[in-house]
């Protein structure tokens, strides 16, 4: 059985990408690391699918049109917000922040 | 054998990944992200998922991997500039939240299911023998998750609207 094997390298790619989302101030890079994220979850779904029916890869189905949805919303966020600071770094997007 | 293809399926995975998060190009990174996909699809047919791996290939890597290279074109970030990598502290702080994640996601991977909940091994192959591989996603999906499947053509719809909203200067 591959069960063992998918969960931990699942594991591992989950956390690299909370790693990439911590590290990096560049917002199209955070959102690919959110997508990385998302990977990992979905490769746990198929994973554990397996040996508990094919509810699993319908549920990964679903994860990626909620994905391929944020990621058209997302995308277009980031250019309105390029479209008003020139940048997409995190660091300048501070309206909120006091002072 | 199937066992040494599925490591180095995920150790490429994993390399790749560790490599898109370090790439200070946007364009490198979506690069390896790519890579990291194309691992994570052929895992997906070593564990029985040969039409999701096809979907992972077009959706990810085909569609929205592209949409990811359009935008940084758009926006023109491919050009050398400062590292958006954070200091010594940010990498510190990063590196330990990660460790502490790690720590608590890996004992997963050593969990046993109860053979109460659990299908006899081989029984999704012999489904997929006998429904077809695409038959076998798609009766439950079109069965038992229909209504799901139909709220996820308004969140589609939804999403369209939003992301044309959003990015056209003036309607």
């Amino acid at each position: 059985m591959l069960l063992g094997p998918a969960l931990s390298i699942s594991a591992v790619l989950f956390t690299l990408g909370v790693l990439g989302v911590l590290l990096r101030r560049n917002a199209i890079v955070i959102f690919m690391c959110v997508e990385l994220m998302l990977n990992a979850v979905n490769l746990t779904f198929v994973a554990l699918a397996q040996s508990l029916g094919m509810g699993g890869q319908v549920f990964v189905f679903f994860v990626m049109a909620v994905a391929a949805a944020e990621a058209a919303v997302g995308l277009a966020i980031i250019l309105a917000v390029y479209r008003h600071k020139q940048s997409v770094s995190l660091q300048n997007m501070n309206l909120l922040k006091d002072g | 054998m199937t066992s040494t293809i599925f490591w180095s399926f995920g150790i490429l995975a994993m390399l790749s990944a560790l490599l898109c998060i370090t790439r200070k190009n946007p364009v490198a990174s979506a690069l390896w992200l790519v890579v990291t996909l194309f691992s994570i699809a052929a895992l997906f047919v070593l564990l029985d998922a040969q039409f999701l791996a096809v979907l992972q290939v077009l959706v990810y890597a085909g569609a929205i991997m592209v949409l990811f290279l359009f935008v940084i074109m758009l926006l023109n970030l491919g050009r050398p500039g400062p590292s958006d990598i954070k200091g010594p502290l940010g990498l510190g702080v990063a590196v330990l939240l990660g460790a502490a994640l790690l720590l608590l996601l890996q004992p997963l991977s050593r969990t046993t299911l109860p053979s109460a909940i659990t299908l006899p091994p081989g029984s999704v192959p012999a489904l997929q023998q006998q429904q077809g591989i695409v038959g076998s996603v798609a009766n439950p999906l079109f069965g038992a998750y229909l209504i799901p499947f139909e709220i996820t053509s308004v969140l589609l719809l939804a999403a369209i609207v939003g992301a044309v909203v959003l990015a056209k200067r003036k309607l």
